[in-house]
Parts: C-alpha cells; structure tokens; sequence
C-alpha cells in the first residue's frame, strides 16, 4: 500500500515504534556477518535488508493471529466480520504460506454439500468411531457441518470450487445439478475436488478486504502472560522480522494460535527444503511457545512412521491426489486391489464404494481407520516386498493412467495434481518435458525409512480447546494443525473461522490487559542471543543433533528408561548447545529460534510419551516396559503442561467434549 | 557485485540451486522474491536485474515463484527439481525411460490444466 495509507493504518491500529536502544549492544547499521572469520568475506554476501535488530514496535489490536496459514486466514476474517481490529502475523507471507500454501485438491468431509447423501451427524460420528475417540469431537462436527459453508464463501472469493465448464459431464462422481466433483467414495459424496491453487490468494485478498493488518515475515516468538506470569491470561505475544530482525510486541485482547504442526522433530536433512512433504517452516513454533505459556497438551505421544526425503506431490500413487490410481510393476503386471474383506476388485469404479454390507468407508489419507471403516487399497507395501523377493514383481512400480477410464485419467492428472499443494509446478513441469498420461506411466516411489525415523501425525497432537476452541489459558484460542485431532484444509478453514469467531466475541465483552516490561525485555534477551554470538553452533548443526536424540532415545520402541535418556540429553543440549546457538542474518535467526522450537516441542513429545504408561496402535505408540495394546483404562486423552517448570499430567475421558450434537447446538 | 547466482552467500555451497532466471527476459520486479514463504531469493541490489538465490536449502519446491512470475511464458524463470526429486516415467508402448531433465526430452505435452492456467477469478459481488 501507499506509505501515506500505511502510516494512517498503523495509527489506526495503534502502533507505536518504542525508543531505540534497549541494552542489546547490537549496532544498527552493521552488517550481522561483518567481523565473522568464518562468514563470507566480499560484498557479494551483502545482506540485503536493512538490519533492525534494536527497533521495537508496539502494536495494539482486539485480536491477534499467529500464523498464517488456512486456519489463520480463516481466523483473522471470523474476527474482522465482527468490525474488530486484527493482526494477522505470518513467517512467511501469507498470499502463498502454509501447508496449502501452493494448492491443494480436495475438500474433505463436506457432509453438508447438497448432494452429501451421509449426514453431518453421522459423519462426524463415524470418523469418531472410526479413529476410538482419539481425535477431536468438537472440530470433527464443526467441519462437517460448516464445511459447505466455508467452501461457498470461497467460490464468492473467485476460487474455482465446481465443474462449471461441463469438462466431466455424465462422470459417476459428478452431480449433475450442483455440478461438484466428489472424490474416494462415490456413495457417499462428501470429498469434493476444488481448485485450490487459488486458496491462499483468495484468502489473502479477503484478509485485506476486511482490514486485516498482515505482518508477513514475522515470526511469532512468545505468548505475552498477563503479569510475565506463565499459565495466566494471554495478552498478546511477540515477534521478529525474518529479513530486519526487529522486533514486535503485540497486545490483544485475545490471541489465536494457528501455527503448524511440527514437520521436523526426527528427521532432518540438510537440503532443508526437501526433508519433509510439508513446508520446511513448519517448525511447531505455536507448539513451543504455548508450551512455555503453560498450554495443556494431548496427544503428543503418538508417531508414525517418516517420509523419505525428496519427490514431491507430482511423483506417481500418493493415496489421496492419485486416488484410485491402477499401478503396475516394470513388466506391466498389475497390483491388483481389494476391498476391506480381501475380495478382488475388477474394475477402477469398484475401488470408490464400500464393500458390499460395509456402512461406509472413510477415504483419503486418513491415518490409522478402524478396519470397519477402511476402503479398497491396492496390494499392502509389505505384500509387494514379499512380491519382488520372489520375483513375481518386477521394480519399479509405476502408476498406469492410461489404462484408467478416460475421465479418471483427467480428473486425477489434469485436475488433482495440478491443483494440489506442490501440484502445479509439477504438472507444468512434467507436460513440458513431454510426459503424457495418455501415454506414460509415471514411476511410484517407494519410501523405507527407518523405523525409528518418526513423524507426528498431523492430526494428532496439538492443544487441548473447548467448544469454543480456547485452550486452558484465558485469552488463547487454537485452530487447525494447532488443535489436537485436527487438520486438513477444510478443517483447519472450519475451525479457524470457529476460533476467529469466538476469540472475537471474547474480545468484544472483555477490557484489555497490559503486558508485562520484563517479560519483553527476558524475550528480547533470548531472541537475540544468537546474532551476539561470534562463535558457537549454527542452526542445522543443532537440528540434527536433537533429531538424532530423538531417534536414539524416543524412536519406534520407547522405554521408560530411554526416555529419560532422551530427557538428559535433551536437557543438556538446552543448556549448553543451545546457549552457544549462533547466527549470522535475520534469516539465519529465524532458523535458530526455529531449532530452539524443535527442541521445545522434543521435550514436550518426550514428556508425553513418558505420560503414556501403554501401548496403543492407534496412536503408533509401542512401549515395550508396557506392551499390553490399548488396554481398557487407558482408552482416554492423557494431558501434560508446564506447571512451575515441571511437567503437569492429567487426562480427559475419550469423550471429552459430548454430548456433541448438543453441544454443538448450543454453541453454534 | 555478480550477477551470478552461485557467486552468492546462500548458494555458494549449495549443492542444488532451484530457480534460474534468464536475464535477457528478467525485469527484476521482485514479485517471485515476495512470492517464496521462505526467502530463497532476495532481491537484486541492482534495480531491474535478476534476483538472487540466496537460501537454496530452503526451498521445497512449491513453484509459487514461477506462479507468480509475469514473464513466465517468456522464459524468465526456469525451476528445477533437485536431480534426485527430478520425475521419472516410461512409454508404455515402446518401454522408453524418460525424465524431467534429461539431455534429449521427448516433444513437450502442451495440455492445459482442467479450468486452463488460471489461478484466482474475480471476487462475486
């Protein structure tokens, strides 16, 4: 925006930039790298921002929101709509950030789209069932009965969410009246395809519609407690800029934490970019920083198994954009596919419908279903290995497009895969360097990490939220990946309004609280201390050093007693590594303070898994001192928080947050 | 100053640089910089050249540069894969091996994707 409409804004908003000069002893103007032996040496590694490091900026809203992904967006327009003063603070920059940042394809558990034959009720209930409780009750009935909602407010903001050219008429999984597009489970109709490489854009814009003031390149460091003290009331929380390194205190009635879950506990590459199929700035920072605040989590034990590093979303047979792909080996045979009773399938159109007498199955990237729930899958991962061993397959695999019925071949390639996160660089690059899924068969790759390379589930771990998803501390609201057992883009859309919503109705009938000077300042010291070191660890060097404890320690199989080895040394990279954490440029702090992240939401993992005395299959939780599977008296949400600087357990009954239809009713 | 991207911090020992530009067609308007959530480019201290690779490491190759570029048809901006992520595939009927890169690419497909090359209509109302 003009410099004149940015500067009325900010007064608009209340900001006020703070006397230079807070004891950092950071010179202003020096480039970070000046006096660095080891730094690069020539004007040619000039950094090209102007370096802010002693600058600190007030700003006061009604609500802030960390993070700026879906679940963010959706948040800061829950809260404009009700004509209050938002901050929407983003590491990135919002137009293309977050998990969906660069697309996505598909619109899950729409149970409300007009040609949804499975009620909202019974949908949420069943992916309930289908997961034993552990997931959330109250985001699961929030999704499926406002995800229409949501997606229709995005049709209004120009995202393309139907078939309106007629490119897939008379397909099985098109209605023909709303023109939608239904993927996985063509009985049912509840996953839509969409359009959504236009979604972050579509959000962006409405964001500014709204007055929304985006701070891109901000990245969220702390919750601001209500008297510096942890476990009280949020008053809003602070930041640095990722290309000046100034800094920024925002004050909130409510704050709204809508940051990522974690993509890098376990597993770290150096080619940090490819390391995991998510944004490599998914760094748990809102997991981090809430814990710190005394936020109450759950969950945080359960794990599955790690992605291999590399070949992104355009690589052939990803369950949910390639959904029902045919794959064959290197000698053309077929995998062939089964239903969920072990019964041959003949035809493609048979993989999109339960077996016959099943209810329904729950399609598209779920982790972890009950078997009742589980649809068609072609030939499981270990049969296939078995498979090669003898010879009755052939490696590589590939996917088989062109054998597929001409308007699934183009509604997986020429719509899912363009259109899904990493899908459209992919498909543009795949169709110039002459591949043709009339003609090709695109190869399947394969992923065998080691057992002990885990990952967090994205829809698992997070904070504990109520009906109007707060979480334990007055003034904090959470939504999305943020929220334990939620996720997706229409969930994270869903829930994010939610929040935004009641975060903003809170804001409305409370008065503002001030924060607390030595908190900033204690905030301001740790932020800083890497860009003051001359010498010590740089970021990567730590990342994989807690990744590897992480494996040793707290892998596939736990113990009580490497846990607490993993505790030790957790501690004891805290302590020391930690301190000596060093970094040459804003970006390079950014990564450190991203790292010192990592390493928070590793003790917090291990502090769960410690919680957890069981076994549970569900939760890719396998405790060989407790080897019992999902025994009966710990079928329940085990909670930890940090309470005086120890570790706080407590539990939830399964059901937490029935009765759901009513509650649901009442607070909608 | 270089041009040259290698020539710079971030990339100088970079195994991998994910975006080449064509200065010939670049404008320098700094609208694949703004694009990336991760800062893998920063801008030209020269107006009106070329951005710079400057944190390779950091890119997951989500493309929103290249989305966003403004000369894209004209061959401003190039992506490339890391060799290791660059896609495979075979011709069914002669069992030819191809892959994003190679030396000698089969003729390029020119399919549009269902709804064209647009991004975002116009807001309704």
């Amino acid at each position: 925006m003009p410099d004149s409409n940015r500067r009325s804004f900010l007064k608009s908003v209340g900001q006020r930039t703070l006397a230079a000069g807070v004891g950092l002893g950071l010179p202003s103007s020096a480039r970070p790298d000046a006096n660095d032996p080891e730094g690069p040496q020539n004007d040619d590694s000039a950094w090209p921002y102007p370096i802010a490091y002693d600058k600190e900026t007030e700003v006061d809203v009604d609500v802030v929101v960390l993070g700026g992904g879906v679940s963010g967006c959706w948040a800061a327009i829950g809260a404009a709509r009700k004509g209050l003063r938002v901050a929407l603070v983003e590491k990135g920059n919002t137009k293309r950030s977050g998990s969906n940042g660069s697309g996505v394809d598909h619109w899950q558990d729409c149970a409300a789209n007009p040609a949804s034959r499975v009620s909202p009720d019974e949908l949420a209930q069943d992916i309930i069932d289908a997961r034993k409780g552990y997931i959330c009750g109250p985001s699961r009935w929030i999704k499926t009965h406002e995800g229409w909602d949501r997606l229709q407010e995005l049709e209004q903001m120009g995202m393309k969410i139907r078939d309106d050219d007629d490119e897939f008429k008379g397909a099985e999984f098109r209605d023909e009246t709303t023109k939608l597009l239904f993927a996985f489970n063509y009985q049912d109709r509840t996953v839509i395809r969409i359009w959504g490489t236009g979604l972050k854009p579509a959000l962006t814009r409405e964001c500014r519609r709204l007055g929304v003031k985006i701070f891109d390149r901000v990245m969220a460091t702390s919750l601001l407690s209500e008297n510096g003290q942890p476990g009280s009331r949020i008053v809003g929380a602070t930041g640095v800029n990722t290309r000046t390194g100034e800094f920024l205190v925002f004050n909130a009635k409510a704050t709204i934490l809508t940051a990522a879950s974690p993509s890098r506990v376990w597993q770290f590459v150096d080619n940090l970019g490819i390391s995991a199929h998510r944004p490599p700035n998914n760094s748990g920072d809102g997991f981090a920083m809430a814990w710190k605040a005394g936020a109450m989590f759950t969950l945080m034990e359960a794990s599955s198994l790690g992605t291999q590093p590399g070949v992104g979303q355009g690589a052939a047979g990803g369950n949910s954009t390639w959904y029902p792909l045919s794959r064959v080996d290197s000698s053309g045979k077929e995998i062939p596919w089964f239903d969920v009773n072990g019964n041959l399938l003949s035809t493609v159109s048979e993989r999109c419908y339960p077996a016959p007498g099943q209810k329904r199955f729950l399609g598209g990237g779920r982790v972890g279903a009950s078997r009742e729930y589980r649809g068609p899958a072609p030939l499981s991962d270990r049969q296939i290995d078995e498979g090669v061993k003898k010879g009755t397959f052939v490696l590589p695999l590939y996917g088989d497009l062109s054998s597929m019925p001409e308007l699934e071949r183009k509604a997986i390639f020429r719509l899912m895969v363009a259109q899904e996160g990493l899908g459209w660089i992919a498909y543009r690059t795949l169709v110039k360097a002459g591949f043709d899924p009339e003609k090709d068969l695109p190869q399947i790759y394969r992923s065998h990490n080691p057992p002990d390379v885990r990952s967090l589930p994205i829809d698992m771990g997070g904070l504990v939220v109520d009906w109007d998803m707060r979480t334990n501390l007055e003034g904090l609201y959470a939504a999305g990946e943020q929220a334990y057992g939620t996720w997706g883009c229409a969930g994270s859309s869903t829930t994010g309004h939610w929040a935004g919503q009641r975060a903003g109705e809170y804001a409305l009938r409370t008065s503002k609280a001030p924060v607390n000077r030595q908190q900033i300042e204690n905030e301001k010291r740790r932020v800083y201390a890497p860009v003051r070191q001359t010498s010590g660890t740089l970021w990567k060097e730590l990342e994989n050093g807690i990744a590897k404890v992480m494996q040793d320690y707290c892998g596939d199989v736990k113990h009580e007693e490497s846990l607490k080895i993993a505790d030790k040394w957790l501690t004891e990279i805290d302590d020391s590594e930690l301190k000596r954490l060093r970094a040459r440029t804003p970006h390079e702090l950014m990564h450190a303070l991203e790292a010192s992240n990592i390493l928070a939401v590793s003790q917090l993992v291990v502090s769960s898994c410690m919680a957890r005395k069981a076994s549970s299959e569900l939760l890719g939780f396998h405790r060989s001192d407790y080897p019992a599977v999902d025994p009966p008296e710990w079928h329940k949400f085990v909670t930890v928080k940090l309470e005086q600087g120890q570790v706080e357990v407590g539990e939830l009954p399964i059901d937490y947050g029935a009765p759901l239809a009513h509650s649901y009713a009442k607070h909608s | 100053m270089k041009d040259n991207a290698e020539s710079f911090e971030g990339s100088r020992y970079a195994s991998h640089v994910p975006i080449e530009r064509n200065e010939e067609v670049c404008i320098g308007c700094n609208s694949c910089v703004e694009a990336c959530m991760h800062d893998v480019h920063v801008p030209n201290p020269k107006p009106g050249k070329p951005p710079l690779v400057f944190h390779p490491d950091d890119c997951w190759c989500c493309g929103c540069c290249v989305m966003e570029c403004p000369l894209l048809e004209e061959g401003a901006i190039t992506f490339k894969w890391p060799i290791e992520s660059e896609l495979r595939w075979k011709r069914k009927e002669t069992g030819e091996l191809f892959r994003v890169g190679m030396a000698n690419p089969p003729a390029p497909n020119t399919t549009p994707p269902v709804g064209g090359w647009v991004i975002l209509r116009e807001r309704k109302g």
